[in-house]
């Protein structure tokens, strides 16, 4: 039973990975390109597991920026984990010990914890710790050897599929989105509710232009808020 | 760059990193558990996903890839494959699918 949890979890996390492998070739040539040593690159998909920031973190290095500068951009781009973790917990399996729960809270980054947030098992109500550790095993291995292959063979790609595959992941997003909006018309109003209010707070010229990580907390906080007061009126009604 | 006093300085960045990026992944499942929590900040909790969602998606996706059209045109055909298939894998090789089709028929 544990057995096939893992394997579940191993088998649900293929479209993550299929989508982290391109991208973080990606991420292996740019840092080549731009001079990282190798070692650095590798430690970093190792160490910090989260995309965008890696990305930001060696264009900021090419730049000469602080130290001190690169980790604060780095905070505010994956602060938004907070606001998942807090959500994913109310979806794990109760009671795990402290050192489970925080082998799964390396593993949290949007991919996988949208996917286990909408994911319903047969016979279980909670995610079981098995499950999401593959889950969240297979989307790590997958952003590392894609890590590598960018590292040391990232030119031999062919330059469609390196401009084509920025696509995978916002593909995944929608196959995760799609299928809940269908069934319910409030969730339907919670996402658009999040990419209008994204979309405004990037392009109004009066409010302060953020990075993009508090963008997507602002809007994702300011949606659920609204998303919770027309849930809890029509359950008045 | 390559110097050993730099190597070391890059090194302590990425350590910073992995730190700033662990920590808010870890305090709300590791300390959450403590406090009963009122049922509209759980709603407001299960709602996140789909917000997140919904703000990950747009409009990042329409700069995803180095052609905002061939991006559109990859988003669409993931919907719509989403929308009667469901399947999670059919729905990303449909997107990208998409993508490089428009990509190889118009530039």
């Amino acid at each position: 039973m544990k057995r096939t949890m893992l394997i579940q979890g191993l088998k649900a996390g293929i479209p993550i990975a299929l989508g982290y492998i391109p991208i973080a070739i990606a991420f292996g040539i740019l840092s080549r390109a731009e001079e990282i040593p190798i070692e650095v690159s590798m430690l970093m998909s190792l160490t910090v597991f989260a995309g965008a920031s890696q990305f930001v973190a060696v264009n900021l290095l090419s730049l000469g920026t602080g130290i001190g500068e690169v980790i604060v951009t780095t905070f505010i781009l994956n602060f938004r984990h907070f606001l998942m973790s807090a959500s994913l917990f109310q979806r794990i399996e109760k009671n795990l010990t402290m050192k489970k729960l925080s082998v799964l809270s390396f593993g949290i980054t949007d991919e996988t914890f949208s996917l286990a947030s909408v994911t319903e098992l047969d016979h279980e109500e909670r995610l079981p710790f098995n499950y999401l550790f593959g889950l969240m095993l297979i989307s790590f291995f997958a952003w590392n050897v894609g890590t590598w292959i960018g590292l040391f063979m990232g030119n031999i790609l062919p330059t469609l599929i390196q401009n084509s595959m920025g696509i995978a992941l916002y593909a995944m997003f929608i196959g995760l989105l799609v299928p809940a909006v269908r069934k319910s018309i409030p969730l339907l109003f919670v996402a658009l509710i999040a990419m209008t209010a994204h979309s405004l707070l990037i392009l109004l010229p009066f409010l302060p232009s953020l990075s993009s990580g508090w963008n997507v907390v602002i809007a994702t906080i300011l949606a659920s808020f609204i998303g919770t007061l027309i849930i809890e009126k029509e359950a008045f009604q | 760059m390559t110097s050993e006093l730099n190597l070391f300085r890059i090194f302590i960045l990425v350590i910073g990193m992995s730190l700033v990026t662990y920590i808010p992944r870890a305090l709300p499942m590791l300390f959450l558990k403590e406090f009963r929590l009122n049922p509209s900040v759980e709603n407001f909790l299960k709602l996140i996903p789909y917000a997140a969602l919904g703000a990950l998606i747009f409009p990042e996706i329409l700069f995803s890839t180095n052609h905002m059209v061939s991006s559109v045109t990859g988003g669409i055909l993931a919907a719509v494959v989403a929308y009667f298939k469901g399947n999670l894998l059919i729905t990303v090789v449909a997107g990208i699918f998409g993508t490089v089709l428009y990509q190889w028929l118009f530039l």
